[in-house]
């Protein structure tokens, strides 16, 4: 897989910390909700720094996908992704990566989707692809997140859980929650994941994306809720490297 | 930080790997060579703060994978699986 040529064609931000860079790649081949590129940044003196990051958007024909970002503190890329980078710049990337935290739209069983933090992205670009695709597979998502302000998408999020047929979606605030919020704040639990997830006898297909330690704590919640560990599909990312 | 926790998955691996092989390496199904656990690559624990990328097994933590760059030349060991079964087909590009 070679490196490709992605041009800068909007920005937005998402959080005070993320941002959603929209990009049209070079001989784009597609991809697959669920899927990763790398990007590749190279200093003028020839040293270069790769990360990895979800699309978060849906497939299209166009060469168009769409990337968000999280600004981290002591982060060697993501910085510069969030606050430098302009329309028209042009970029690096390696991609579509992955074919196994993938969601295919011709999935008919219930999906479930399990976000801590950033790891929204790329569940993002499964709810997106399968509204884009018509598909009508039950989705349900849990979103941990440590407060209202830091929710992506939140406005295309509240439209999709005030459709009929679509996903229906827990939030989990883990420090700060909305007025008069039911749920005091606090990390996912066994009644958490018992009231926002399908029962373990649908068989849905999970999908666990965020930190490492949220994903072993999710993993384990479904697990003794009855699921299959073989249904259920993580993708890490790590706090010391930036995402992913 | 917990150092049992300092590993991503498999998946992250894909695009070092995509430099390497033709197809998708982290759809494939592997065996452990140690304790026969058959998992995809994707599910196994990655440690890439390392030089160089090493993938353990999710079950009983063996060496599966060994990648490291050197200068131009990249070393690569396998011996940690006992085989790959690919799937050309899936390639999600063909798929679109």
């Amino acid at each position: 897989m070679t490196w490709r040529a992605a041009k800068v064609v909007a920005v937005r931000d998402e959080t005070a910390t993320a941002r959603t860079l929209a990009l049209v790649v070079r001989d784009w081949p597609g991809h697959v909700a669920g899927q990763h590129v790398d990007v590749r940044l190279t200093a003028p003196d020839g040293y270069s720094a790769v990360r990895s990051y979800s699309i978060a958007s849906a497939p299209t024909s166009d060469g168009r996908i769409g990337i968000t970002v999280e600004r981290l503190a002591n982060g060697e890329v993501s910085p510069y992704l969030t606050q430098e980078v302009m329309v028209g710049d042009e970029l690096e990337l390696r991609g579509p990566i992955g074919g196994w935290f993938v969601w295919r739209s011709d999935q008919m069983e219930a999906i479930q989707l399990v976000a801590g933090g950033s790891g929204i992205v790329p569940l993002m670009a499964m709810i997106r692809s399968r509204r884009s695709a018509g598909s009508s597979a039950p989705f349900r998502l849990v979103y941990s997140v440590r407060e209202p302000e830091r929710v992506f998408y939140r406005d295309e999020l509240r439209a999709v859980s005030n459709q009929g047929d679509s996903a229906v979606i827990t939030y989990a605030y883990t420090r700060v929650t909305p007025k008069d919020w039911p749920r005091p704040a606090g990390r996912i639990d066994a009644a958490l994941i018992a009231t926002g997830t399908w029962p373990s006898t649908l068989r849905p297909t999970s999908y666990v994306c965020g930190p490492t330690s949220f994903v072993e704590h999710a993993t384990d919640f479904l697990i003794a809720a009855g699921h299959d560990r073989e249904r259920i599909r993580t993708e890490r990312f790590g706090a010391t490297g930036e995402r992913k | 930080m917990n150092a049992s926790m300092n590993y991503l998955d498999g998946n992250a691996a894909g695009g070092e790997l995509s430099r390497i092989f033709a197809v998708d390496i982290t759809s494939a199904e592997g065996q452990c060579a140690n304790c026969g656990a058959k998992r995809r690559f994707a599910e196994a624990h990655l440690y890439s703060h390392c030089p160089g990328l090493v993938a353990r097994c999710p079950l009983c933590g063996h060496v599966l994978l060994r990648l490291v760059n050197v200068g131009q030349r990249v070393l690569l060991d396998l011996t940690g699986m006992r085989y790959l079964t690919l799937h050309p087909t899936l390639q999600p590009e063909a798929s679109h």
